[in-house]
């Protein structure tokens, strides 16, 4: 619906994801910025996401866990590295233990967010990369629901020639 | 969801046997060919057994079919499999579009009372 584009990289290992939305910039940015609203859209409703620290600034932490419906709970972190409110947001997103402790040997994905407002509708741009082939393997094999769809371009390599 | 359809063992089978290089290299081998183990384990520099145990995580995730001629055992990529791997991918860019979508319901039941308020400060 909000959703203008889906484009997947293989050679620069980036998911980007371009969306309009028929809202002003300040409540789209709020979507991210408010932890009760960001949890609302984060998980698909049968893997709920719940924010436990929210610091949005940069060098700040942002934990999460994800409930599936056996009540498995996948845990992550975003470190965050750059904001500008209103306007864009960088995050490394790393797999954490049930704790929230960040496992470090876990691969990282940088995830960039950029809110343009135009006419009171704001796109977002959203794109996830990964450091390497590696990383994205790495990502793919913990199996969760959250790595799949972030390594999901290594898979489509498979269908290529 | 992807882990309602497949069952969450299965898809975990599925991710592993595709987080490996040497697997993912077998794979696209015998999607265009038929080799036999022996034949596929020439090709990697590692043991007849170290390819032979490749071929096994693959086989368990449904990735690869067996075949035995004669003495050979020919290794075949399953076209069904990629398939499923398709399909998880467009499941996952479902997801994707559902996140989108819940934002998109987030925003419109934000800009309703937003609306009102507007409306009055146009009039006003």
């Amino acid at each position: 619906m909000s959703i203008t584009s889906v484009d997947t990289d293989h050679d620069r290992l980036t998911v980007t994801v371009i969306s309009d939305f028929d809202a002003p910039i300040e409540q789209v940015w709020e979507l991210w910025s408010d932890p009760r609203k960001l949890e609302r859209w984060w998980g698909p409703p049968n893997y709920p996401a719940t924010f436990a620290k929210h610091d949005l600034f940069p060098g700040g932490e942002i934990t999460y866990f994800m409930t599936g419906p056996e009540g498995a709970r996948y845990s992550g972190m975003w470190r965050v590295t750059a904001v500008d409110p209103p306007n864009s947001l960088e995050f490394t997103d790393v797999f954490a233990d049930t704790d929230g402790t960040p496992i470090t040997d876990m691969p990282v994905n940088r995830v960039r967010v950029r809110l343009t407002e135009r006419k009171s509708a704001t796109r977002m741009e959203m794109r996830s990369k990964f450091d390497s082939p590696e990383d994205m393997e790495k990502w793919v094999s913990t199996g969760t629901l959250e790595g799949m769809q972030q390594a999901i371009a290594q898979m489509d390599l498979l269908l290529g020639p | 969801m992807v882990v309602d359809e497949l069952a969450a063992e299965a898809v975990d089978e599925l991710f592993h046997a595709l987080a490996d290089p040497t697997r993912r290299d077998i794979l696209r081998r015998c999607a265009t060919d038929e080799p036999s183990v022996s034949r596929l384990a020439h090709a990697y520099p590692m043991s007849f057994a170290a390819v032979q145990k490749h071929v096994a995580v693959m086989e368990r995730a449904g990735l690869i079919t067996k075949q035995r001629r004669g003495r050979e055992q020919l290794v075949r990529t399953d076209a069904e499999a990629i398939g499923r791997v398709r399909q998880v991918l467009d499941e996952l860019e479902t997801t994707w579009r559902g996140r989108v979508d819940r934002m998109s319901d987030l925003l419109a039941q934000d800009t309703k009372p937003e609306a009102k308020n507007s409306t009055l400060r146009g009039t006003g």
